[in-house]
């Protein structure tokens, strides 16, 4: 809602620019969007008065025109516009002068003939297209007749005013009218203010009883009422009424229209007016549309109503769709002689979803939507009749038929004095609250430090203490409010083991050199099904945005794939990342809240490092995405053996390059390079990938963290290099080894591995250091030796290796 | 010749030699062996010494030893001398281009929102506030009924939501956090004081300043004497911690279903420091986040007695914040993962 600061100051007096009236609506009731002045930024627009007007010899729609701007000379000025005539005072840009958008216009000349300046339309000088009234859509504007030539235009259209446009919470509909927000300044500033309402004395002989029959057939609609008008005579309104309207952003039409939006505007009650004479039947039934019937609205669109729809019709057809527009064939015209002038509540729940549905926001539907004061419906619809008998010489009929009208009495809220300064932690006393309560203009009673407050009806967001308690907090304002921090019993703050092995393995997988991503969960079902750790069914939303974000993901890998794709298309080849998340299981396809189980999974392609003038990276392989995931696992201090079994289940991933991780048995993810085809799919290089099911990890149990004694003996070692057959493991060959070793091997660390040269078909050469050590004495070459021997001779036996 | 003058040619001879030398190992071993050696110079004059009447001979001992030592000291100080020339050089051939980039080690980086829910974490926890996350996929009770948004209240068109069912759906805040922990707290064990970060989706076409998906992080103090003065005291250690505490907080009220009185924070805008200009859309403040007192209705509907206990809660978006403090000017960047982007946070 755009309020006029102008029109506000004809009811209160305020001593503070626009700007600091905006700050203090903002700490003290609804947020402001902006604070604009229609006249910023334009220079030199003055009243001119064309003296003459000639055909330009060269143009066909050009006119020449010697235009009177006040100075010693009439300017003369080339004007394409086709109302232009002489006498008219218009809109002048001089030279040097700024119009709309920061255009400056100069001396020029148009097809060969001098023009100095501009007569300008109202948009040209800065008006939204959408307000300009249709008499000035296509053509330059004329101001009043006693417009002073030579002076500047702004004022008389109203271009000096500042408008503060309000952006009113969906709980503050009495901000969407110039008394609502009057009201709240009062309270605010502490100023009275006197907000009466307009009434007509003489009415017409006839009756709208005699003339119109309303009937509701629905609960939704709590008052409705017409009042007909006779004999009205349309046409434009007033330049001050058209000022206020299209300050507000809302464009006059006829003096009839504008009176009722200036109603709702003034009052925050919108109304509608038809013309009686097209109405069939003159009734107006307030009713469910019937499925197949359609209106055409005043913004003439064709609208298909149902069932749900609520609607105003007569005896054949919808005339309006209630509380959100009107239609086009009852509307008022320059023809129209009778009217009917509608007020009525409609349910705002009733109204939003019509206009959501249909996507018809209006002035109307947001203040329906927000509630109106069923109580003032007949001081409004008083005061238009005046208004219209006044500005359209209207017979007024003082009868007004009401269908329905259920009046809302006011509603007492009880609150103690300890209530509000226990929850504002102040120490307000009696008169300060109830100096706040009467400057809000509610009734108040005080009985010993409790006070009965009667809130009107006009106030619809107030029903409990906890909202007077809010109305007193902003009136003494948050800014006087203390700051200060709960004090109470001592509370204990820190991450829960999960949230501590959560942060640790970011923490952990960010110093291995992997970078956070966050990916999105929502998905395609094809990139859903991916990667799968178990079986699972997919959760889908019911009305998704797009294909793209259709299924919630159930691996964290496809999204790492999309970073990579997106990073190396833009020619970062080397990415190394890591995403830690949910995935969103179910198991089975009639559950329907997923399983959300933490997963953390990584992607490494290109190189691990960049390549430098000392360096000569390469790029990353299997071993590379293991190094990381074992450094990481071991820095989970899991409780048993960390296995890697080769697997080729994944019909994602390398048959002979994954490998399922097994902790003490317990399966918990998977490693290994991403199947060419799948990253020729997603358009990535060679990309190695873990996914783990962090869940699991997290409810394995753990090692206390123990300390390994240093031995101050020293240790001796013993290496060992062998022929083996190429399917021979490491794991295989690892396992006899250690189980061979004796008490004092200590470590076994593999060296080489090699099938090259010099080495047979079907073999490899693999070579290990052993090193032993005793923790209390000094070991002898003796007992090394005899240890060291054991092992070769069991690998001989076990593994026909041959010991090089 | 007596003794003691060849002792003297000797120690003349030698100190000169001793002198001309620049080589290291003719002073380590040519030289000295040829002065000091069995075989030497001094030893061979030494011999003579038999030969001398008895009291000669202490004498010429005396000065063979004084001789010795002179050398010796000589040949020390070339030998340093010498040494320090050669280390000298070859420092210096050593030299290097200290301004050659370092070898690279591969680092990686947090994600700047994750940067941020963590200090906004640890910033609570230090206050005592324990640290909760709830479901993504949320039913509509609690998302929504529970924090008394009711089927068909206007404030549910504001977040627009993506339903799987119709009473489950993808939450659309954190707040349902505050009807969970509410229904489960014992309040006879002391107040409840928590954080609830996590992932938020809504119904919306991914643009500049809209995703489908981001991040906001819910708070929620209840207790028997908690004050509004205790939230706006909370704000502005929040807000002055994240942002530096040379910024303005003003507090404004505003609405939402599940708070009375409902406020919202705004800081004096870092680009202009309050004078106004494009990012505070010249009101030279920047909203940060909402706030307010916890509804009755709220703390009722999780069974909590309203005329006992109450306080407040607030929640705010990380995405917003990393925004406002980067100056990011498009939120999908926190979603595409381009390296280079992310790369950039530490």
């Amino acid at each position: 809602m755009k309020v006029s600061y102008k029109w506000l100051k004809d009811y209160i007096n305020l001593d503070v620019s626009a700007d600091e009236l905006a700050e203090k609506i903002e700490r003290s009731s609804v947020e402001v969007d902006s604070v604009v002045k229609p006249s910023a930024g334009l220079k030199k627009i003055v009243v001119g008065q064309i003296l003459s007007l000639e055909d330009h010899p060269d143009s066909d729609h050009l006119h020449i025109c010697q235009v009177d701007v006040g100075e010693d000379e009439p300017l003369q000025i080339v004007c394409g516009a086709p109302n232009v005539a002489v006498n008219k005072k218009v809109i002048v840009a001089l030279p040097g002068s700024r119009i709309a958008d920061n255009v400056k216009i100069k001396k020029s000349k148009m097809r060969g003939v001098p023009s100095f300046g501009m007569l300008c339309a109202l948009d040209e000088i800065g008006f939204p297209k959408d307000v300009v009234p249709k008499e000035w859509s296509e053509g330059i504007y004329f101001l009043p007749e006693n417009a002073e030539i030579g002076s500047d235009v702004y004022d008389y259209i109203g271009m000096n005013d500042e408008l503060i446009d309000l952006d009113v919470t969906p709980n503050r509909g009495d901000m969407l009218s110039m008394y609502g927000t009057l009201r709240d300044l009062s309270a605010i500033y502490n100023k009275p203010v006197n907000l009466d309402y307009k009434k007509l004395n003489d009415f017409s002989n006839d009756k709208s009883a005699d003339q119109i029959s309303n009937r509701v057939d629905l609960e939704d609609v709590s008052s409705y009422k017409n009042r007909v008008i006779n004999n009205v005579e349309v046409k434009a309104s007033p330049l001050w009424l058209q000022i206020r309207l299209w300050n507000a952003g809302i464009k006059p039409i006829n003096n009839i229209v504008d009176i009722t939006n200036y109603m709702m505007i003034k009052f925050g009650q919108p109304m509608h007016a038809y013309d009686l004479d097209k109405v069939s039947g003159k009734q107006f039934i307030v009713r469910n549309a019937k499925v197949g019937e359609k209106i055409t609205t005043l913004d003439e669109d064709e609208v298909n109503l149902d069932e749900n729809d609520l609607v105003v019709a007569d005896s054949k057809a919808p005339i309006a769709m209630g509380g959100v527009i009107g239609g086009l064939n009852t509307s008022i015209t320059n023809d129209t002689k009778n009217i009917v002038l509608e007020c009525a509540v409609f349910d705002s729940i009733k109204v939003r979803k019509m206009a959501r549905k249909h996507v018809i926001h209006t002035e109307a539907s947001q203040r329906f939507e927000r509630g109106v004061d069923i109580n003032n419906l007949t001081n409004v619809l008083e005061e238009a009749s005046w208004m219209i008998n006044d500005l359209a010489i209207g017979d007024v009929c003082e009868d007004i038929v009401t269908a329905v009208d259920k009046p809302k009495e006011n509603i007492n809220v009880r609150i103690s004095l300890d209530r509000i300064n226990h929850v504002l932690g102040t120490k307000l006393t009696v008169d300060q609250v109830k100096d706040i309560f009467e400057r809000l203009a509610f009734k108040v009673d005080v009985k010993n430090n409790d006070f009965d407050v009667e809130v009107p009806t006009r106030r619809g967001d107030i029903h409990i203490d906890s909202d007077l308690i809010e109305e007193v907090a902003r009136i003494y304002g948050y800014d006087n409010l203390p700051s200060t921090l709960p004090e109470g019993k001592t509370t204990i703050g820190m991450l829960s083991p999960k949230q501590q092995l959560i942060r640790n393995s970011r923490n952990k997988l960010q110093a291995l050199g992997l970078t956070h991503a966050i990916s999105y969960s929502l998905t395609t079902p094809e990139k859903a099904n991916m990667f799968l750790m178990q079986d699972t069914y997919e959760t889908d939303l019911s009305f998704p945005m797009s294909t793209d974000h259709f299924t919630l993901r159930m691996n964290l890998v496809t999204g790492l794939l999309d970073d990579i794709a997106y990073n190396q298309a833009r020619n970062v080849k080397d990415v190394a990342l890591y995403e830690q998340g949910r995935v969103f299981y179910k198991d089975n396809e009639d559950q329907v809240r997923p399983n959300e189980i933490e997963h953390i999974s990584a992607a490494i392609s290109g190189a691990l490092v960049n390549k430098k003038w000392n360096n000569n990276p390469k790029n990353v392989d299997f071993y590379d995405i293991k190094g990381i995931l074992e450094n990481y696992l071991s820095s989970l201090q899991l409780n048993g053996n960390i296995e890697y079994i080769a697997t080729n289940k994944y019909p994602e991933m390398h048959p002979g390059r994954t490998a399922d991780i097994m902790v003490h048995g317990h399966y918990i993810g998977f490693i290994g390079q991403v199947h060419p085809k799948i990253a020729k799919k997603f358009n990535i290089k060679e990309t190695y990938v873990f996914d783990l099911n962090l869940q699991t990890i997290i409810d394995l149990p753990k090692q206390e963290q123990q300390y390994d004694l240093v031995s101050k003996y020293p240790s001796i070692s013993r290496d060992i290099a062998m022929l083996v057959n190429t399917e021979i493991t490491n794991k295989q060959i690892m396992d006899v080894i250690l189980k061979r070793g004796g008490a004092y091997l200590t470590n076994v660390s593999l060296f080489d591995v090699y099938n090259g040269k010099n080495v047979p078909e079907g073999k490899k050469s693999m070579a290990y250091s052993l090193t032993y050590q005793n923790k209390k004495d000094t070991l002898t070459d003796d007992e090394v030796n005899k240890a060291f021997d054991k092992v070769e001779r069991n690998l001989v036996k076990e593994f026909d290796v041959e010991i090089r | 010749m007596s003794l003691q003058d060849e002792l003297q040619s000797v120690l003349k001879e030698g100190l000169e030699k001793i002198n001309h030398s620049t080589d290291l190992k003719e002073i380590t071993n040519d030289i000295k062996v040829n002065l000091l050696g069995k075989k030497g110079e001094i030893t061979k004059v030494l011999r003579g010494i038999k030969d001398l009447p008895n009291e000669e001979k202490p004498l010429v001992g005396q000065y063979a030893n004084k001789v010795r030592d002179e050398i010796q000291t000589a040949l020390a100080n070339k030998q340093e001398i010498l040494e320090n020339e050669a280390l000298n050089a070859k420092l210096s051939a050593e030299k290097i281009d200290v301004t050659l980039p370092g070898s690279t080690t591969r680092v990686g980086h947090p994600h700047v929102i994750q940067s941020i829910i963590d200090q906004i974490c640890d910033m609570f926890m230090g206050m005592g506030y324990e640290v909760l996350s709830g479901p993504e996929v949320e039913e509509d009770k609690y998302n929504f009924e529970m924090m008394n948004l009711p089927k068909d209240h206007p404030a549910r068109d504001m977040q627009d939501t993506f339903y799987i069912t119709k009473e489950i759906l993808m939450r659309t805040q954190t707040s349902p956090m505050q009807a969970r922990t509410l229904e489960k707290h014992d309040f006879s064990k002391g107040p409840l004081k928590m954080i609830s970060p996590g992932v938020v989706y809504r119904r919306d076409t991914d643009d500049p300043t809209h995703s489908h998906q981001f991040h906001q992080v819910e708070g929620i103090v209840i207790d028997e004497n908690i004050t509004m003065g205790d939230l706006k005291g909370t704000l502005e250690f929040l807000t002055h911690q994240l942002f530096g505490d040379k910024f303005d907080v003003r507090l404004r009220p505003s609405y939402f279903p599940f708070t009375e009185p409902s406020v919202e924070a705004d800081i004096t805008c870092f680009k202009c420091n309050g004078k106004g200009c494009d990012v505070c859309k010249n009101t030279g403040w920047i909203e940060v986040l909402g706030a307010g007192m916890v509804h009755p209705n709220v703390l009722e509907m999780a069974g909590v007695d309203s005329q006992k206990y109450g306080g407040f809660a607030f929640g705010l978006g990380p995405d917003r914040f990393a925004m406002l403090k980067y100056g990011v000017d498009d939120i999908r960047d926190f979603y595409l993962n381009d390296v280079r982007f992310l790369s950039q946070f530490n």
